[in-house]
C-alpha cells in the first residue's frame, strides 16, 4: 500500500518542497526532510495514523506529549494518563516506528489549564482542545518535531487539507459526525503546510477495522471524551485549582469587555470561587433568589437552577463582576448573533459580499463577509454575515508565546457576526468558527451574545 | 533502511556476555531446583548459587558469607537505609547518590530520620572532608557511592570510611557503577556495605549482590524463608545468580584482582579498564572537532568509559533522539519512568544550571565497543549537533560564551 492510499490526493503543496526543505544537508541527512513525526496520545485514532505512516514506508518518528503530570490521576481512556502513554509506546513498537516522550506539561498548564480555569472564573465556557491544538499540538510540538529533523506532524484529527490557489486550505472530515475541523481554526496556513491529517477521508468504522486488522492493541479502546486533564466533575476541578493556587489564576486570560478591569474582576472572582453563592437575577434585574457560585453555571443550563416558574428557566449570562447569574425563558436564548475577539483568516481574508447583503450596505471593505458558522463543536452550522470591526490581527502566533495569549488585551481582532436565523446557545468562551462548504476560513472567540 | 546500532550506554545496563550467557544457559535449560529443596536438584541450585557467591567474593575481597544475593542493587540500597528509618537520629548522604538511595533516605526523613545531603564540588566529586564535616554524635549511617552512574567520578569513600570507622558509623558504598569497570576491593575501602549489580558488567538483570562486613547485623527488607542467611527472604534466582557469579568471574580476570584498587599496588589492573580508557580518550580526543564541547568533570578521577559531555547551544533531549534516529544510543544520565528527559541530577547538584544541564548527554563504553564505532559516533555527533544548532539558531561560540567558565574546553 503506498502513502496515496490514505493521504488525500493534491495533499498539501507543500509536498512538493520537501526536497529543498530546510534543515536537510550535510551527509548522512537523507532522513531530514523526509521524516515524518506523527503525535501519538494513546489513542486509537492517532495509533492508526502512526501504523498507517509507517506502512507507507516513509520514515516516521511517534512522539507523545507528557501534558499533565499527575500520576495518580492518571486513568485509562484518558488522553493524558501514563498509561496511555505507555500504549503510544506498545503501538509504536508494533509498527515498528521509534517513539518518544517530550515533556509539554509547564506549556500545557500555561497555555491550555490555566486559561480554562481563568475562563470559568470569568463566567465563560472554554474550549480547551482549541487551545491545546493552536498552542500545543502545532505550536510547540511541531517545533520539537522540527528540531529532531522532522519537516511534517500527523496526528489523528478527522480533518482535511486540500490544495487551494492561495494555499493549503483546511476541510471538514468527510465523515462529518467525526469531524474535528472545529478545534483547528487557529491553525494558520504554515501550520498546515507542515501538517498531515490521514484519517481525514475516513470513518471511525474504516479506522477500527484498521486496527483490528493491524493486531494494535488499541484497538478495542473507546472514546476519549471530554476534557483529558480534569478527572472528575469540572467545576470541582476549578475549586480545586483555585484553593491549590489562589494567585494564579485572574491575571487576565483576557477577553473580557472591560480588559483594563481584568484585576479587579480577577480578584473579586478568586474570592468568589470561595464559594460565595451567585445571586439569580431574570433579563429585567429582578432577585430571583440564591444559586450556587456563579462559575458552576454554564450559559444555556435548564437543570439544576432551583427555581419555581411558570415556564423552564434557562441560564442567559453570567456575571462575575455582581456574582449574578441571568435566567430567562427559552425565547430569551435566542441570539441574532454574536461579538467575537480574535479574528483568525486561516488564509488571505474572504471575499466580501458583493453588496445585496445588508449591514453595510455596499460590497468592498466595508461588506460583511457571508460564511456558514458553527458556535461549538457539535452546533450543525447557520448561515451568517461577519463584519469585522478592528484591524486584522498579524499573521500567526508569536514564535515565544508568552505567560497569556498577549493578542488577548488588543482590540485587533474584534468582530461582530449576524445569524440569518437566530440562534440558541451562544457560549461565551466557545469558538465561533466559518466555514464555506467544507472549507474552514477561520474563526473567532465568542465574547457575548448579540440582541 | 539497513541500519546499523551502536549501543553506547553501558552505564544503564550492558548486553549480556556472551561466556555469562554460556554459564546461565544450563539453568534456563536442562538444570532446574530450589536451592532450599533436600533433594539432589536442590543440592545442585544450592551449590550453583554458593559457587556464585564465592566468586562474587573473590572479585571484591569478601569471604562468601558476606554476600547476599538480591534482585536488584535498588533493592540492596533500599535495604540498607531502611534498616535505619525507624527510631530517629541522623542519616549522612552524599547528594550525588542513586536515587535507590535518595528516595530511600527521603522515606527515612518522612519516618524521623534526620538527613544531611553533601554536595558534590564543581568537579563531580564529594569532598571527603565536606563528609567528615557533617558527622554528628547520632548519625547512624553514611551513604557515599563510589562511582557515579551519571558523570562518573570516582568519591573518595576509602578517606570518609576510614573517619567512620574510627567513630563507630556504618558505611553504605554503592559500586554498582564501579564494579567490573574498575577494581573494588570492599575490606580496603574500609566499608560496612557494598552492592553491586550484575547487569553493569556484562551480566544478566535481576541478580545484584549486597556485600555485609561480617559482623555488621541488618534487617531485611523481605521477611519469610530463611534463605541468604534470614538476610533477604525469597526463593534465590538460580540463572541470574548463576550469571552474576560468571561476569564476576570474568570481572577478576579482566578488570583486576581485589587489591589492586586505587593506591593499593600489589595485585595488576587488568586489561578491561585499559580498553575502555583508550575508547574515551579516542572520543574526548576527537571532541576537539565539535566547536564547544565541553567534557564534564575531566580533571576528577572518573571511571575509565564515562564520558558527560555538555553541546552548547544543542538541546540533549533533541540531541539523543536525533542520534537514536541515527542509529546511536546514548542518554542524558538520568532516565524518568515517564520516559522523558530529565536534566541530570548530578549535574545540577553540581552547581550547572538546569538549561547547562540539558545540552549534556552521557555516553559510556563497554568492552564490546571498537575504535571504529567510536570514530563514526564522532562523526554522526558532529553532524547533529551542527543540525540541531542550524534548526534552533543556537550558536556554539555565543553558548559556550554564555556558560560558565569553570570548564575546561575539550
Amino acid at each position: 500500500m503506498t502513502a496515496r492510499a490514505f493521504e488525500p490526493a493534491g495533499l498539501s503543496p507543500a509536498e512538493g518542497r520537501e526536497a529543498g526543505a530546510s534543515g536537510a544537508g550535510g551527509e548522512g541527512m537523507d532522513r531530514d526532510g523526509r521524516l515524518v513525526a506523527v503525535a501519538m496520545s494513546g489513542g486509537l485514532d492517532s495509533s492508526v495514523t502512526a501504523w498507517l505512516l509507517a506502512r507507507a514506508g516513509r520514515p516516521v518518528v511517534g512522539l507523545s506529549m507528557l501534558l499533565w503530570d499527575r500520576s495518580a490521576e492518571a486513568r485509562h481512556g484518558r488522553c493524558c494518563g501514563a498509561l496511555d502513554l505507555g500504549d503510544a509506546r506498545r503501538v509504536a513498537q508494533q509498527a515498528g516506528i521509534p517513539h518518544y516522550t517530550l515533556r509539554l506539561d509547564r506549556e500545557f498548564r500555561r497555555h491550555v489549564v490555566d486559561p480554562f480555569v481563568d475562563d470559568y472564573l470569568a463566567g465563560r465556557t472554554p474550549s480547551p482542545c482549541v487551545r491545546c491544538n493552536t498552542w500545543i499540538k502545532f505550536d510547540l510540538l511541531l517545533e520539537r518535531a522540527r528540531r529532531l529533523g522532522a519537516e511534517r506532524l500527523a496526528t489523528g484529527h478527522y480533518a482535511r487539507i486540500l490544495a487551494g490557489a492561495d494555499g493549503p486550505e483546511l476541510h471538514a472530515a468527510l465523515a462529518a459526525d467525526k469531524d474535528q475541523s472545529y478545534y483547528l481554526f487557529e491553525l494558520t496556513a504554515e501550520q498546515l503546510a507542515a501538517s498531515l491529517f490521514p484519517l481525514g477521508a475516513m470513518t471511525k468504522a474504516q479506522v477500527r477495522a484498521l486496527a483490528r486488522q493491524a493486531g494494535l492493541v488499541v484497538a478495542g479502546k473507546g472514546e476519549s471524551m471530554e476534557v483529558c486533564f480534569v478527572s472528575g466533575g469540572i467545576r470541582e476541578f476549578v475549586e480545586a485549582e483555585v484553593a491549590a493556587a489562589p494567585g494564579r489564576f485572574g491575571g487576565g486570560v483576557g477577553g473580557t469587555a472591560a480588559g483594563s478591569e481584568a484585576g479587579s474582576e480577577a480578584r473579586s472572582a478568586v474570592e468568589l470561587a470561595a464559594g460565595r453563592p451567585a445571586t439569580l437575577v431574570d433579563s429585567g434585574g429582578a432577585v430571583l433568589g440564591a444559586g450556587q457560585p456563579y462559575y458552576r453555571y454554564t450559559v444555556g443550563q435548564r437543570r439544576g437552577l432551583g427555581l419555581a416558574a411558570r415556564h423552564p428557566l434557562y441560564v442567559l449570562a453570567i456575571e462575575p463582576d455582581g456574582n449574578r447569574v441571568v435566567v430567562g425563558e427559552e425565547r430569551e436564548l435566542l441570539a441574532a448573533g454574536l461579538l467575537g475577539e480574535r479574528l483568525h483568516w486561516i488564509g488571505p481574508e474572504p471575499d466580501r459580499a458583493s453588496g445585496a447583503s445588508g449591514g453595510g450596505g455596499a460590497g468592498g471593505a466595508g461588506a460583511p463577509i457571508e460564511a456558514t458558522v458553527r458556535i461549538r463543536s457539535r452546533h450543525p452550522g447557520v448561515a451568517a454575515r461577519i463584519h469585522p470591526r478592528g484591524p486584522r490581527r498579524p499573521d500567526g502566533l508569536p514564535d515565544t508565546p508568552g505567560p497569556r495569549d498577549p493578542l488577548d488585551s488588543d482590540r485587533a481582532g474584534e468582530v461582530e457576526v449576524e445569524f440569518l436565523e437566530p440562534q440558541r446557545g451562544v457560549t461565551p468562551g466557545q469558538a465561533a468558527v466559518f466555514y464555506r462548504g467544507s472549507r474552514v476560513l477561520g474563526g473567532c472567540w465568542i465574547r457575548k451574545r448579540l440582541g | 533502511m539497513a541500519q546499523t546500532f551502536v549501543y553506547l550506554d553501558h552505564n544503564a545496563t550492558t548486553p549480556l556476555d556472551p561466556r555469562v550467557r554460556q554459564a546461565m544457559l544450563p539453568w534456563l535449560g536442562e538444570r532446574h531446583g530450589n536451592p532450599s529443596s533436600l533433594h539432589r536438584f536442590g543440592q545442585a541450585a544450592r551449590n550453583a548459587v554458593e559457587e556464585a557467591r564465592e566468586q562474587v567474593a573473590a572479585l571484591i575481597g569478601g569471604r562468601p558469607p558476606e554476600v547476599v544475593f538480591t534482585a536488584s542493587g535498588t533493592e540492596a540500597n533500599n535495604t540498607v537505609v531502611a534498616s535505619v528509618a525507624g527510631g530517629g537520629g541522623h542519616l549522612l548522604i552524599s547528594a550525588i547518590e542513586h536515587p535507590s538511595v535518595r528516595q530511600a533516605a527521603a522515606r527515612a526523613e518522612r519516618a524521623g530520620v534526620e538527613v544531611s545531603r553533601v554536595p558534590p564540588g564543581a568537579d563531580g566529586v564529594v569532598p571527603a572532608a565536606a563528609m567528615v564535616a557533617a558527622l554528628r554524635g547520632d548519625t547512624r549511617l553514611v551513604c557515599l557511592m563510589l562511582a557515579n552512574n551519571e558523570v562518573g567520578t570516582l568519591q573518595p569513600v576509602a578517606e570518609v570510611a576510614a573517619e567512620c570507622r574510627a567513630r563507630g558509623i556504618p558505611l553504605l558504598c554503592d559500586a554498582v557503577q564501579a564494579v567490573g569497570k574498575v577494581p573494588v576491593d570492599a575490606s580496603r575501602l574500609g566499608a560496612d556495605y557494598l552492592v553491586l549489580g550484575a547487569h553493569k558488567f556484562g551480566g544478566p538483570l535481576g541478580a545484584a549482590a549486597l556485600w555485609i562486613r561480617e559482623g555488621v547485623e541488618t534487617d531485611g527488607l523481605l521477611v519469610g524463608g530463611s534463605q541468604e542467611r534470614r538476610r533477604r527472604a525469597g526463593t534465590e534466582n538460580v540463572p541470574a545468580i548463576v550469571g552474576l557469579g560468571a561476569a564476576a568471574a570474568l570481572a577478576r580476570l579482566e578488570v583486576g584482582e581485589a587489591g589492586a584498587a586505587r593506591g593499593g599496588g600489589g595485585a595488576e589492573t587488568g586489561e578491561r579498564p585499559a580498553l575502555l580508557s583508550a575508547l574515551r580518550y579516542r572520543f574526548e580526543a576527537g571532541l576537539a572537532a565539535i566547536p564547544g564541547a565541553v567534557v564534564h568533570c575531566r580533571t576528577a578521577p572518573r571511571l575509565p568509559n564515562t564520558s558527560h559531555v555538555a553541546f552548547p547551544g544543542a538541546e540533549g533531549e533533541a540531541l539523543l533522539i536525533r542520534l537514536d534516529l541515527a542509529g546511536f544510543a546514548v542518554s542524558t544520565g538520568s532516565a524518568c519512568s515517564s520516559g522523558t528527559v530529565e536534566p541530570s541530577s548530578t549535574l545540577l547538584a553540581m552547581g550547572l544550571s538546569a538549561a547547562e544541564a540539558l545540552c549534556s548527554i552521557r555516553v559510556s563504553f563497554g568492552p564490546s565497543n571498537d575504535p571504529a564505532e567510536v570514530d563514526r559516533f564522532l562523526a554522526a555527533l558532529a553532524r547533529e549537533v551542527a543540525a540541531l544548532r542550524r534548526l534552533t539558531g543556537g550558536d556554539a561560540a555565543t553558548a559556550v560564551a554564555a556558560m560558565a567558565g569553570s570548564k575546561e574546553p575539550a
